[in-house]
């Protein structure tokens, strides 16, 4: 078929662009993949924000012996406190899922405003940010947060600090390189012509651009974020005062569930984590995979070392 | 080899810059602390003369650049102070621990390059089967899961099985039973084989896509059609021309994340009791001992900076393309 014989489109049906809502639907639908991680969240997220509602017990009631076995009336079983373990799951849903995105809204915010300013302006800015981007890299992150986490003390809101100043890396450097690209198109170049603004070129020309990208890289980041925070709470460096499940984990473990024998007050929180990063990872590489040209070549990405799988060069059946 | 020279000259120079930043933000870190060093200490009858005298010992009372000068010299030294549990220096403290990790790592190392060769391969030969399919969801779920539970998993339904220890570096009655040097060294050799396959089934993942996907990347290189043409066998093509030319991004990935796993022996050791750098750190952390964790943070950074420059320099003999 012949270009002048392809049937001509209403031009403003080709300007209609379609709407957020039915794009996603539509990404989910080539995606099978991001469907499922998407439908696993949404129940996490939902767990997140509605459990104190349904939980069947609180989140400090003692209701058993310690240690009691999972039974009809608690199919989890009950912790070193006597505390219902499926109660404890729920509660701690809300706290490491806002660590998680918190987490990656910090790296999101500091990590994407440095790649685009390194990236807009270039030349000396660009080099000392970069520069100073590759130190930041190479020192070993659990250790950092270690450190830190043990000088400014437990809390929420450090935690939530101490992962966005670890992962910031790695999205200012992917964002600076997008950016790159979007500054010399020629629209750029037209309002740069027609005198605008750097800060209205960013907000206008740039940001649009790339902040598909900027979000499907903060959804891979909730995951890391989810997996520090079970880290640094397995420590002993957590918020003491709110239930997470990293901190499940950690009391379970430094109470010697494993002498009792009591495997589930240990494995369903880690079950949940691996869960929760899993959906996050199948939403987010799925979302990458359509948004960043540059992963059609094999690349470094996730935690520190990964060569994404390449995509298989014979069409999908 | 002109540009080789600079090449290797630049990354020299980064390694370098690299340390002394790390030197730095060691020190800053440690300067917000809130209180100082003294306020730290443990002591409830202490004079305001005895808190003066000690800040004067630790040099408290210079100004901020003097102090910065101060420690700079002393870190050049090899003088990172001393523990404030077992007062001995930071140094001494740190090394027999290290000594306990390395073996640890190594094993580990080993284990997750044969598994992630071993599985790699086959997912990118058998592309699109089921045991492709099968390899990259079970990379992805070792990847996800968190690595002190893990640990814990394989203590719970691995150790009781196998008849393995879950403690400890070393079985501590062998050594008044002089039960001879070969079964002392089973005896480390058991106690380290969980903690090292925790290591392994963590890098595991990882490993296995890389591999994946560099097997993929050569496979589907002209040469690989000529070695088909040429009538050689499947095995000969793989491993004398797939694997052989995939092995680049392996080689240097795995001195990269030999760096990284340091810290990930943090959560692995705490779980084993395993005396390593880990557990050290981790006993730290909760002694407050600043001095041992501001000497093993910098060590820890300065190893995986080397094996940053070890894996330019490894990548530069393997490729001396990167210099252009």
């Amino acid at each position: 078929m012949s270009f002048v014989d392809a049937p001509m489109t209403p031009l403003d049906e080709v300007h209609k662009s379609p709407s957020r809502v039915r794009s996603l639907l539509s990404f989910l639908r080539k995606h099978p993949q991001a469907a499922l991680g998407f439908v696993i969240l949404m129940l996490f997220v939902f767990v997140a924000i509605f459990g104190p509602y349904f939980a069947p017990y609180g989140e400090r009631e003692q209701v058993g012996p310690i240690f009691g076995t999972p039974s009809g009336a608690h199919p989890l079983g009950l912790d070193d406190g006597g505390i219902d373990v499926l109660s404890l799951l729920i509660y701690g849903a809300r706290v490491t899922l806002i660590v998680g995105f918190a987490g990656a809204l910090v790296a999101m915010l500091v990590g994407g405003s440095i790649g685009i300013i390194s990236g807009y302006f270039g030349g000396k800015i660009d080099n000392a940010l970069m520069r100073t981007t590759d130190y930041f890299l190479v020192l070993p992150d659990l250790v950092l947060m270690i450190v830190v986490a043990s000088i400014w003390g437990r809390s929420l809101r450090n935690i939530i600090i101490i992962i966005g100043l670890i992962y910031w890396t790695y999205m200012a450097r992917l964002i600076r390189s997008q950016v790159k690209v979007v500054r010399e198109r020629a629209y750029v170049k037209r309002a740069q012509a027609l005198g605008a603004t750097h800060a209205r070129i960013i907000f206008r020309h740039v940001i649009p651009q790339i902040a598909p990208l900027l979000l499907a890289q903060t959804v891979l980041m909730v995951g890391y974020a989810i997996f520090l925070e079970t880290a640094i709470s397995f420590l002993g460096l957590g918020d003491p005062s709110v239930p997470s499940w990293g901190k499940m984990i950690e009391t379970a473990f430094s109470r010697s569930a494993i002498s009792y024998g009591a495997w589930w007050a240990i494995a369903p929180p880690g079950i949940a984590v691996a869960l929760v990063i899993m959906a996050f990872n199948m939403v987010g590489t799925a979302a990458e995979d359509s948004l960043n040209p540059r992963l059609r070549v094999s690349h470094l990405a996730r935690r520190h070392f990964r060569l994404r799988p390449l995509p298989d060069k014979e069409p999908p059946k | 080899m002109r540009a080789g020279w600079s090449y290797i000259g630049r990354r020299a120079l980064f390694a370098l810059i690299t340390v002394f930043i790390a030197i730095s933000l060691n020190f800053v870190l440690f300067r917000l602390a809130p209180g100082d060093r003294t306020s730290a200490l443990r002591c409830q009858g202490c004079t305001q003369e005895f808190k003066q005298q000690l800040r004067a010992d630790f040099g408290l009372d210079k100004s901020v650049p003097e102090q910065y000068a101060i420690y700079l010299n002393q870190t050049l030294h090899g003088d990172f102070g001393r523990s404030f549990v077992t007062e001995q220096p930071v140094i001494a403290e740190l090394w027999q621990p290290i000594k306990n990790t390395l073996p640890m790592l190594l094993l580990g190392t080993i284990f997750s390059i044969m598994l992630g060769i071993t599985t790699g391969m086959i997912a990118a030969w058998r592309r699109n089967t089921l045991a492709d399919k099968g390899t990259v969801w079970a990379a992805i779920l070792f990847y996800s899961l968190p690595t002190q539970w893990l640990a814990l998993m394989l203590i719970l339904y691995l150790a009781g099985p196998l008849h393995l220890p879950t403690s400890d570096i070393a079985d501590p009655y062998l050594a008044y039973s002089n039960a001879g040097a070969w079964a002392e060294f089973v005896d480390r050799l058991k106690h380290m084989i969980l903690p090292a396959a925790t290591i392994g089934l963590v890098l595991f993942g990882d490993y296995t896509l890389i591999v994946r996907s560099s097997m993929l990347e050569a496979l589907g290189e002209d040469y690989i059609l000529t070695a088909r043409a040429k009538g050689l066998s499947n095995w000969e093509i793989i491993n004398q021309h797939a694997l052989r030319n995939s092995m680049l991004p392996i080689v240097t990935l795995v001195f990269l994340s030999l760096g990284f796993i340091f810290g990930g022996t943090i959560l692995i050791e705490s779980v084993f009791n395993y005396p390593g750098i880990g557990l050290q750190i981790y006993e730290s952390v909760g002694n407050r001992d600043y001095p041992m964790l501001q000497g093993a943070f910098l060590l820890l950074t300065v190893v995986i900076i080397l094996m940053n420059f070890l894996a330019d320099l490894l990548y530069f003999k393997l490729d001396p393309r990167v210099t252009e």
